[in-house]
């Protein structure tokens, strides 16, 4: 790899952003610095797809949860955009309007910069298409339910008959007429 | 299974397989009818259900283009999905809760009672609750419907804990596990509720009833039934005297057929239904078949709906157990001075994080939001189920230029709340609240509706064949070998979730053919 893509590199890890390098597989990678996590992305370049992860994280703040978790939905309107050319330029003239929002890049302004412009963009159809894809595929993804305390899936744990079902302690338990036990078999 | 011939002209055919459809066919087979039933959708089953939220919506979900307008909420939070319905064997029942109430007798003439609201098109039913009560007890014995027919109720899960306390401590005294077509025992060689918490995914157990696996194999069993899946009927043709001769469809690989038919069934719910009608005009009906009244597709009804959501210093898991063992029913008579006409329920209800941030504020974003998320096991639940004003503006109406992969146009929901809707829910809302600040409540979120569950009245029953499309029987007044099997027949929607009543008569409605069919009338 050229020299000065490792020293821009260094520079990010410093700045703490992610970056885009072809991989060894010939395949573009959208990666952390520290490389904890990386996607493939096929459309996307990367000042759109650093754009993007700043968005989401500004649309759905959760401050204990990694960038990983974002990079799923950029990859997701990643393969969208493959599929479908609107989709993709709808996607690189939105990330285009952010940055021409104030005279900074928008992964360049502050959180609270960054949601006032969010807001001017409200009925934007790309500001929807974003917005609707972090809902879908942020908060579908089980890794993130962890974090929520959503259990998921319980069937194949024989669903909470036994796993806890009625355990609040810390109201009285209702009579049997209006709840009765539950059948153990 | 059997297998009828297209030309064969002495079958039923009954179009769809959910609640109504599904029904409808078992009983017309045990009583040895021929029935072919056409359903739009795939066959799953209890192995191929999925616990997870949006997997299993697009397994079950009728996802074909829909348009909305008026000034509903939906219209604008999901303005292609205006209605939560399913399109598979088994219906919406594989979807449904299980919550199975009784109409009240007076919900059957609210005309009367209600006396004039000005803007509603109030009608009672041409039917009493004691005519049918013989068939709701049928139907709660064939759904093993909790609290009757000396079956317990199932236990409470920490949803209705909360929710309990919350009531009682709040003044209600009706509070209980409610009535579900939920085994709370093996019954019916169906095991019991093992509180797998996805009832809304298809239950993975069949504990709950649904059509798929009850009413559909039953009626396989008696050699009489042909169901023809990804079967979407396009047409219900008639002949130049005005009695239907069948039903064009489309089969999976988009072929086209036209199956004979004695008699025609329509139980597509209340939203393809009247679309079905509304795109089988002729020559001789141009406004649509069994429209002479002009009500077909008219007087929509979706309940007055919305939630409560509520956090706790503690943790509740709501998820856990069943979606909807819950109930209050005290707010549901008929009590003017509330402010309103008719009743509602209150019941729990749990989403799982991916329906719960779709749904909790549709369009929110933020960290006012994402704070709320962060908080998802201190929450618990609950639905708000009551009777809204059918208005005749209120209707399916085909789109004017949209048009389907057949080629058909497609179906347009336009809905406004009734100010009687309004303040029924805000009265709701406020209950809601009272509910779970009694219980000690942090914070008590007011969420608005979903798309709508309960789809109603689009062809609704009535005496005279002037003010609807339907008689008692659930037969068109205008054709006498046409049916309607749905929940789109209902003439007013009453405080209490439909599907039990669909079912009731549904079995009564299979009695009225078996008798016309034996003495040649039909
Ligand atoms: C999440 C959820 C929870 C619910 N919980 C409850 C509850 O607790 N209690 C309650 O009473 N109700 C509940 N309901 C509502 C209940 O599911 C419906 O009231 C009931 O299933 C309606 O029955 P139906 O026969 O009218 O229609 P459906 O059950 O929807 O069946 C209609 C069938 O017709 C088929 N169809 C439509 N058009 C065509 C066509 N052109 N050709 C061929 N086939 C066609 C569809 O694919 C479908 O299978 C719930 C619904 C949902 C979505
Ligand atoms: S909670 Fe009960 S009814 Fe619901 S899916 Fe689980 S086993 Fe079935």
């Amino acid at each position: 790899m050229p020299k000065y893509v490792l020293d821009r590199r260094r520079f990010l890890r410093r700045s703490g952003q992610a970056v885009l390098a072809v991989s060894a597989a010939g395949r573009v990678m959208f990666f952390d610095p520290d490389r904890s996590w990386a996607i493939t992305l096929e459309v996307f370049d990367e000042r759109i797809a650093r754009t993007l992860l700043a968005m989401t994280r500004t649309l759905y703040p959760h401050p204990s949860l990694g960038d990983e978790y974002y990079a799923v939905v950029v990859e997701a309107l990643d393969a969208e955009a493959k599929k479908d050319g609107a989709t993709a330029t709808l996607l690189a003239e939105g990330v285009a309007k952010l940055d021409q929002a104030l005279a900074v890049p928008f992964t360049e302004l502050s959180e609270g910069t960054r949601t006032e412009v969010l807001e001017s963009m409200e009925g934007d159809p790309f500001f929807q298409k974003v917005r609707g894809a972090v809902v879908f595929h942020f908060y579908n993804n089980k890794l993130v339910w962890r974090h929520f305390g959503y259990e998921g899936s319980s069937f194949e744990y024989g669903g909470y008959i036994r796993r806890g079902f009625q355990d609040l302690g810390w109201l009285p338990d209702p009579p049997p007429e209006v709840s009765p036990p539950p059948y153990l078999g | 299974m059997a297998k009828f011939d297209l030309n064969d002209d002495g079958v039923v055919v009954v179009i769809g397989s959910g609640a109504g459809g599904g029904t409808l066919a078992n009983e017309l087979c045990q009583k040895g009818i021929r029935v072919v039933l056409l359903e739009a959708g795939k066959r799953q089953s209890i192995e191929t259900f999925v616990n997870d939220e949006w997997e299993s919506f697009f397994q079950l979900a009728w996802l074909d283009k829909r348009t909305t307008s008026g000034s509903w909420r939906v219209a604008r939070d999901f303005p292609n999905l205006p209605a939560w319905i399913c399109k598979t064997v088994g219906g919406t029942t594989t979807h449904w809760a299980g919550a199975s109430l009784r109409f009240q007798e007076h919900e059957f003439r609210t005309a009367t009672v209600y006396g004039e609201v000005p803007g509603a098109n109030l009608l009672d039913w041409p039917l009493t609750l004691e005519e049918l009560e013989p068939y709701y007890a049928k139907a709660e014995d064939k759904m093993g419907v909790t609290r009757t027919h000396d079956i317990p109720g199932l236990p409470g899960n920490n949803n209705f804990k909360v929710f309990y306390n919350g009531a009682i401590r709040a003044g209600y005294r009706g509070c209980h596990t409610g009535r579900m077509a939920i085994n709370s025992r093996p019954r019916d060689g169906r095991t019991s509720c093992q509180q797998i918490g996805f009832c809304f995914q298809g239950c993975k157990v069949g504990a709950k009833w649904s059509t798929l696996y009850t009413e559909i194999p039953a009626a396989e069993a008696t050699g009489r039934l042909d169901l023809r899946t990804e079967a979407f009927a396009l047409q219900i043709q008639h002949d130049d005297s005005g009695k239907v001769t069948g039903v064009l469809y489309a089969d999976g690989e988009g072929n086209q057929h036209f199956q004979r038919a004695r008699i025609v069934c329509v139980a597509c719910n209340a939203i393809e239904s009247p679309r079905l009608l509304l795109n089988s005009a002729s020559a001789k009906f141009p406004d649509g078949l069994a429209n002479s009244s002009g009500q077909v597709g008219r007087n929509y009804m979706r309940h007055t709906t919305g939630s409560v959501y509520a956090v706790f210093p503690e943790p509740v898991h709501m998820y856990r157990g069943t979606t909807m063992a819950g109930i209050i029913t005290d707010e549901s008579g008929h009590d003017p001075t509330r402010g309103f006409v008719g009743g509602y329920e209150l019941e729990t209800l749990s989403l799982g994080l991916p329906f719960m941030a779709a749904f909790l504020d549709p369009g929110a974003w933020g960290r006012a939001f994402t704070r709320k998320l962060d908080l998802y096991p201190y929450m618990a639940g609950m639905w708000i189920v009551g009777e809204d004003m059918p208005q005749e503006s209120n209707a399916v109406t085909l789109h004017p230029s949209e048009k389907d992969r057949f080629g058909l146009p497609i179906p347009n929901v336009h809905f406004d709340d009734h100010p009687n809707d309004i303040a029924m829910r805000e009265h709701a809302y406020r209950a809601g609240r009272k509910v779970y600040e009694a219980a000690g409540a942090i914070e008590v979120w007011e969420v608005p509706p979903y798309p709508s569950t309960h789809n109603l009245g689009t062809n609704r029953m009535s005496a005279n064949p002037r003010d609807g499309v339907v008689d008692k029987w659930g037969r068109t007044h205008d054709i006498a070998n046409l049916f309607v099997s749905d929940g789109s027949q209902f003439t007013t929607g009453a405080a209490e979730n439909p599907t039990l009543t669909i079912v009731a008569l549904a079995i009564r409605q299979a009695d009225y053919i078996a008798d016309r069919m034996a003495k040649g009338e039909i």
